[in-house]
């Protein structure tokens, strides 16, 4: 699997998400320009990434204005050929922006910007970003935004739960799912989901700021092993 | 002709307006006692040009569905007038 990392103008965390792919997990990255009409030459057994940031100064609404980016027309063929697309904070306002994920992101039920620390638990290890993490395991992984309320309708929700594409929740350190963990008023304490077909994974919280031993917390890296499919490799 | 469109981009009723919720605490520390309830959205203007009132609003009402509201949060209005 190669990666393609899109760097929008106002992407802050496109180069540690590089830097993490590179150096870290020593895979292969394209930096995809906003402007860039392909995807130099990465197939749907690739994966691409949108990182997180303030694309275009988050103006109207964050990720609105972005979905309408060159590269997106390319990133919406991919997905929507069953590659891999992985967006991170603004990368998952910007995915559930152009419907690629349904629901959306709103402004924090604090009104702040909260920057910390957060616990994970994954619901099930179904899922390709997944499938390294168990039942009993609490990530420690940081959050970082302003608008990471995630919000859908009720038939939405329902239909996120019966199709198991709700993937992570915020827990507190005992990994228990309770409304005092829940950073930021997300509905169900949803950190992160992902499309019905399962090629197409959002999340708020920045495995990529926590994935190497240098920052004293590789909880992130579970991710990238689980979507590396490293277990099954070593096997 | 010339039109110009006002339209009012507010968050859906049944969401929590935290923005809303905010300031209302700062008009009862002011002392605005009768203000019971603050909802905030955006108000944008469009300048367009179009043959008659209707395919003004059609214009506006496409600018808000692909671009300026995002229907799955929010709800929108718009007036139309002669520029």
């Amino acid at each position: 699997m190669k990666f393609g990392v899109v760097v929008f103008p106002g992407s802050n965390c496109d180069r540690d998400m590089i830097h993490v792919l590179q150096d870290v997990m020593q895979q292969e990255v394209k930096v995809l320009w906003h402007k860039d009409h392909d995807l130099q030459g990465l197939t749907t057994d690739d994966c691409i990434v949108l990182p997180g940031g303030f694309s275009y100064g988050d103006y109207l609404r964050c990720g609105a204005i972005a979905k309408f980016s060159p590269i997106m027309r390319k990133v919406m063929e991919h997905a929507n050929n069953g590659g891999f697309v992985w967006g991170i904070c603004n990368g998952f306002q910007i995915l559930c922006e152009s419907g690629l994920l349904p629901g959306a992101l709103l402004r924090n039920n604090n009104q702040k910007f909260i920057c910390k620390n957060v616990y994970l638990t994954a619901t099930h290890s179904e899922s390709a970003l997944t499938r390294n993490i168990l039942q009993d395991d609490v990530l420690k992984i940081p959050i970082a935004h302003a608008e990471g309320r995630y919000y859908a309708d009720e038939a939405t929700l329902k239909n996120l739960k019966k199709n198991g594409q709700i993937l992570f929740q915020y827990c507190n350190e005992e990994g228990d799912v309770t409304a005092e963990a829940n950073p930021n008023g997300a509905l169900l304490n949803i950190a992160g989901i992902c499309n019905e077909k399962g090629n197409v994974f959002g999340m708020m919280p920045h495995p990529e700021r926590a994935a190497e031993e240098d920052l004293n917390n590789i909880d992130g890296r579970k991710l990238f092993e689980s979507l590396l499919n490293l277990n099954l490799v070593e096997q | 002709m010339k039109f110009k469109a006002e339209i009012n981009v507010m968050p859906l009723k049944e969401l929590l307006d935290p923005q809303g919720k905010a300031v209302l605490g700062g008009l009862k520390n002011l002392d605005f006692k009768t203000i019971s309830n603050v909802r905030i959205g955006k108000h944008i203007t469009l300048e367009l040009e179009a043959a008659n009132e209707t395919e003004a609003k059609s214009f506006a009402e496409a600018a808000c569905k692909k671009l300026l509201a995002n229907q799955v949060m929010e709800h929108f209005e718009i007036d139309i007038q002669k520029a």
